[in-house]
């Protein structure tokens, strides 16, 4: 076989926090990547595999490992790799035409060859009559055509994809994805290799010859799966199926927060909130409660049902676990009995029920309340739990954990909160 | 439409038509213009004529040639200062650290003030030419215009999308590429705007600083300013409506000609991913489009452009990770060094004032600081009941809004000293109070920022608030308080905030007025300024200044400032 296109060797990404341990995004992360196949980089939001791609680009340098392109290290961003972006990234000042041919005007090739070949990449690709359109005069679906023209239009030997789909709806997200699989079965694909980020575990297993599951905080390849059926493939071969089911039990089983962790003496304040709303969580339970699935339920399931990808549900899921509403089991997720109150309950019953669960479950919500009745004025500044939560977590993940926390304290009246001057209170609370 | 389809209509595309035949006479008649103008400017300032200003009615387009030619030689200066002051502020973080404060300051501080030094300084550069005192009034349209300029590139550099950005590097643009293809395009929308607020800005400047007179000289560059300074020393009425009516036609053709169609153009940068409504393209622009030699002109320019900004120039060897990790010891030692410069600078103000002047005269300067405050504040305060609800009743009638907003930045774009004479006449004839009615003037060509922008502000507020205002009868004051005065405030604050700072600029020639040998002098630190200056009195005019700048800078952050950060947090819709 030859040589590897692409090696990462233990890869490191941290982020320095003075005083304190440093955050670690991304931990010693290795990677081989061949001629010839399509490998994703599976795993929830903040598990790092964004910053991955983007260090394998050569956009950000890794804190500590190596990177090596065709034997030689990236130092920045190298010839051969080219890049589709979630957002698109299109200029719009551009047109269709020129934004393809931004980067061979990057290499200084003649304008005649320029265009000659960005007309054959937009024909490829299906866009040969919108070259001399502006981005903003398309829709999503061809935007992103656009995007993935210009990154094939310089004959990548590796195309990166960040997420290329997610901003697109289901249709449109589902056609451009079998014609790139037709294309690329058919030889018709200028590159050597696909390197893809993606959160949408079905897409994974559409696409790819091997996916790397991430596990979050920090970062890590948690397992490595070979996708074993021919292009193309049928979502509704059982086969098919059961991988998709067992990916999610493998990443519902590798969850940070089982019901021990938050037991055992780690510091109150380590513990991170993911921004899920009352709403939602209120509206997940009562789907749970009510019928088919009367207080159980599959993960896949549920989430082809609620229209839901695996970033949307699992933290969801997590977030009734730790508050003891739900449990996630072996890609299941069922209701407690607690969980089954909450649902019984009127208005005021749940809010009083969800004020329990915070002081005992939430330490962070608990500590807010108790540092209100102690002060005589019954005021306190975020700033001063966001410097502290800051000692335990990204700054991210500490604006997030205080965001929910404030909308889950003023729904449950545990306390109130003054955007204005960015402190807690008492006011409303009797 | 497909390129290769046009390919057969090339050869007719080189014949020119009618509409070129009329743009190339307006182009030969602009290059001829301008090399005679251009001749005018190396003379000697004693030669015959050469800044002798004749009140006759038909050398006014020559005066308004000349005074238009000022403009746009500042507007170049100032587009060279963006890109080079404004790119290094974005560029370098260590950089950013003194320029930027400073542009806060150079934008607050009153420019008409420094006329006397700047006059001084380009005279002693070319002695006894006609050249030196171009300069210094070029000088002073360029200091009108100059910093918010730069200011808007410098942000946007700051805020250019991430994931563009990205996109750029890893496509391996080289530096070079990526200024031309991604950083200026996206500046090119505030930058377009920008420059249209500060030329509007700048013909109050260049009227005011075609006549200086320093000390015992008073030199008069041909121009409107001039014509209109030589009218009110001669008492000559007709010919001051004549210099209004010229100047009318003037910013007319200017806001036509160049800046209509620059910005339709500039639309097409605005960084926006839905496409929205476009209004039409204005007449120029279509005439440009539909001659045939002037586009394929254009074309050749656009091409050589976009070849200049593709040039694969690179001043390091090719893209690299950026790492901005200064040691600690050499910010430390960057830092110190700032610091020195300031207080250095201070020191040398101090000693050059202190050598003349002592204590009671800061506190005469602080006094009468305080005296044109309170006109600015209470200017600020009528201008505001007379155009939010105007601007408002504008703003919510489209059809309205749409024939307003042009005419009140047309007004802005007005030097509104032009009418200070008609002023004087009144307050003269009805021997009015001096110290209330010159006030007026201060707020003559500024208010209509506020107008524009509450007409802006209005138009913009969403449909479905007004509805669910109407259907739940909030009407009466309610109505006002609670949902249109929110809802515009970010506008308005804007506005104000240009306006007030207008105020203060037009102060030092609001405040002391001349008609013939009638001379009003109102209480105020502009009449300080503007009185030091005639004596050439050099340390009152630094003393002067720099208290007014005290005044400006303060006034800004604790009302301005708060005011703006407030109406960006809690009242922007959406």
């Amino acid at each position: 076989m030859d040589a590897p296109l692409l090696e990462v060797f233990g890869c490191r990404q941290a982020y320095h926090k003075e005083a304190n341990a440093d955050l670690v995004v991304l931990d010693d992360v290795n990677l081989t990547l061949r001629e010839g196949e399509i490998v994703a980089l599976l795993g929830r939001s903040g598990s790092g595999k964004s910053t991955l791609l983007r260090i394998v680009s050569g956009l950000l340098s890794p804190t500590a490992g190596q990177v090596s392109w065709r034997g030689e290290p990236v130092v920045g961003p190298m010839e051969g790799i080219a890049m589709v972006f979630q957002s698109f990234a299109l200029f719009p000042w551009l047109t269709v035409k020129e934004n393809v041919e931004l980067g061979l005007e990057a290499r200084g090739v003649s304008r005649v060859e320029r265009e000659k070949r960005a007309e054959d990449a937009l024909d490829l690709i299906g866009l040969g009559g919108f070259a001399s359109a502006y981005p903003k005069e398309l829709s999503g679906g061809m935007r992103q055509r656009v995007g993935l023209a210009r990154a094939l239009v310089v004959y990548p030997d590796l195309l990166l994809m960040d997420e290329p789909f997610s901003a697109l709806d289901v249709l449109t997200a589902e056609t451009l994805r079998t014609d790139l699989i037709d294309l690329w079965a058919e030889g018709k694909l200028p590159v050597k290799s696909v390197l893809m980020v993606t959160h949408n575990i079905e897409e994974a297993v559409l696409m790819c010859d091997r996916i790397l599951l991430f596990s979050s905080n920090p970062g890590r390849v948690a397992s490595e799966l070979k996708v074993p059926f021919p292009h193309p493939r049928n979502r509704l071969d059982p086969a098919f199926r059961q991988m998709v089911d067992d990916i999610y039990a493998l990443m519902t089983r590798r969850t940070p927060t089982e019901p021990k962790a938050a037991e055992s003496p780690v510091h109150p304040l380590a513990m991170p909130l993911q921004r899920v709303g009352i709403n939602l969580m209120a509206g997940l339970m009562e789907a749970l409660a009510a019928p088919p699935y009367d207080g159980r339920a599959d993960l896949p399931a549920l989430a082809a049902t609620l229209h839901y990808e695996v970033d949307d549900l699992l933290p969801l899921g997590e977030t009734l676990q730790l508050l003891r509403f739900a449990v996630l089991e072996e890609g299941d997720i069922y209701l407690t009995d607690k969980g089954r109150a909450f649902v019984q309950s009127d208005v005021d019953g749940r809010r009083v029920l969800f004020a329990e669960t915070l002081r005992t479950h939430v330490p962070l919500a608990n500590m807010i309340r108790q540092v209100l009745e102690e002060r005589w004025n019954h005021r306190a500044s975020a700033v001063r739990f966001r410097d502290e939560l800051e000692d335990h977590m990204s700054p991210d993940y500490a604006a997030d954990t205080l965001r929910t926390v404030i909308g889950w304290g003023r729904y449950a009246e545990l306390f109130g909160y003054d955007e204005e001057t960015e402190q807690f209170n008492l006011d409303d609370q009797e | 439409m497909n390129t290769r389809s046009l390919a057969p209509l090339a050869a007719e595309r080189h014949i020119p038509n009618v509409w070129d035949i009329v743009a190339i006479l307006c182009v030969f008649g602009t290059l001829a213009t301008v090399t005679h103008i251009g001749r005018g400017t190396f003379v000697r300032i004693d030669a015959p004529g050469a800044t002798e200003i004749s009140l006759d009615p038909w050398r006014l387009p020559e005066y308004a040639v000349r005074t238009t030619l000022r403009m746009f030689v500042a507007l170049a200066a100032s587009l060279v200062f963006t890109f080079t002051y404004g790119t290094a502020a974005a560029k370098s973080r260590r950089a950013s650290l003194i320029l930027i404060p400073l542009l806060d300051i150079l934008q607050s501080v009153p420019i008409l003030g420094f006329l006397t030094f700047t006059v001084v300084f380009f005279m002693n550069l070319f002695p006894g030419q006609v050249l030196g005192l171009e300069l210094a009034s070029i000088f002073a349209i360029f200091t009108s215009q100059a910093w918010n300029m730069a200011f808007s590139m410098y942000q946007s550099l700051r805020t250019v999308p991430a994931d563009l950005l990205e996109a750029a590097i890893s496509f391996r643009l080289s530096p070079w590429q990526k200024f031309w293809r991604l950083e200026v395009p996206f500046a090119v929308p505030g930058l377009v705007w920008n420059t249209m607020m500060s030329m509007s800005g700048g013909w109050f400047f260049v009227v005011a600083s075609e006549a200086i007179s320093v000390g015992d000289n008073t030199w008069k560059l041909p121009g409107i300013g001039s014509y209109i300074a030589q009218a009110q020393t001669e008492r000559d009425l007709p010919a001051i409506v004549w210099a209004i009516v010229t100047m009318l036609v003037v910013i007319l053709a200017y806001d036509q000609f160049l800046f209509r169609p620059l910005v339709a153009w500039s639309a097409r940068f605005r960084f926006e991913t839905t496409s929205g409504a476009t209004a039409s393209d204005p007449w120029m622009l279509r005439l440009i489009r539909r001659t045939r030699l002037l586009r394929s002109l254009g074309d050749y320019i656009g091409r050589a452009a976009s070849a200049f900004g593709g040039l694969r120039l690179s001043f390091g060897s090719g893209p690299r990770l950026r790492r901005e990790s200064h040691s600690r010891m050499s910010s430390l030692i960057w830092g110190t060094l700032v610091c020195g410069l300031l207080v250095w600078s201070c020191w040398q103000a101090f000693t050059f004032v202190a050598a003349e002047l002592s204590w009671p005269d800061l506190g005469e300067a602080s006094l009468l600081g305080f005296v044109t405050l309170v006109r600015v504040v209470v200017l600020m305060v009528i201008a505001s009941l007379i155009w939010v609800p105007i601007g408002v009743w504008l703003g919510l009638r489209p059809a309205w809004a749409r024939r307003a907003q042009p005419l009140a930045q047309f007004l802005a774009a007005f030097p509104a000293n032009l009418f200070f004479p008609m002023f004087v006449i009144v307050i003269v004839h009805f021997g009015l109070n001096r110290d209330i009615w010159l006030t007026p003037l201060m707020v003559l060509g500024t208010q209509w920022y506020i107008l524009f922008n509450v007409v802006a502000g209005a138009a913009a507020f969403p449909g479905d608030l007004r509805e669910a205002a109407n259907s739940f009868h909030v009407g009466g004051f309610l109505w006002w308080r609670k949902v249109i005065v929110p809802g515009i405030f970010p506008y308005y604050i804007t506005g104000a905030i240009t306006a007030s700072g207008g105020c203060w600029n037009a102060a030092i020639v609001a405040e002391v007025v001349s008609w013939g040998d009638t001379r009003l002098v109102a209480h105020g630190l502009g009449a300080y300024i503007a009185e030091a200056t005639e004596r050439g009195d050099m340390a009152r005019v630094v003393l002067g200044v720099a208290v007014m700048s005290a005044f400006v800078l303060t006034f800004n952050r604790l009302l301005w400032h708060p005011l703006y950060a407030y109406a960006r947090r809690r009242l922007t819709l959406g």
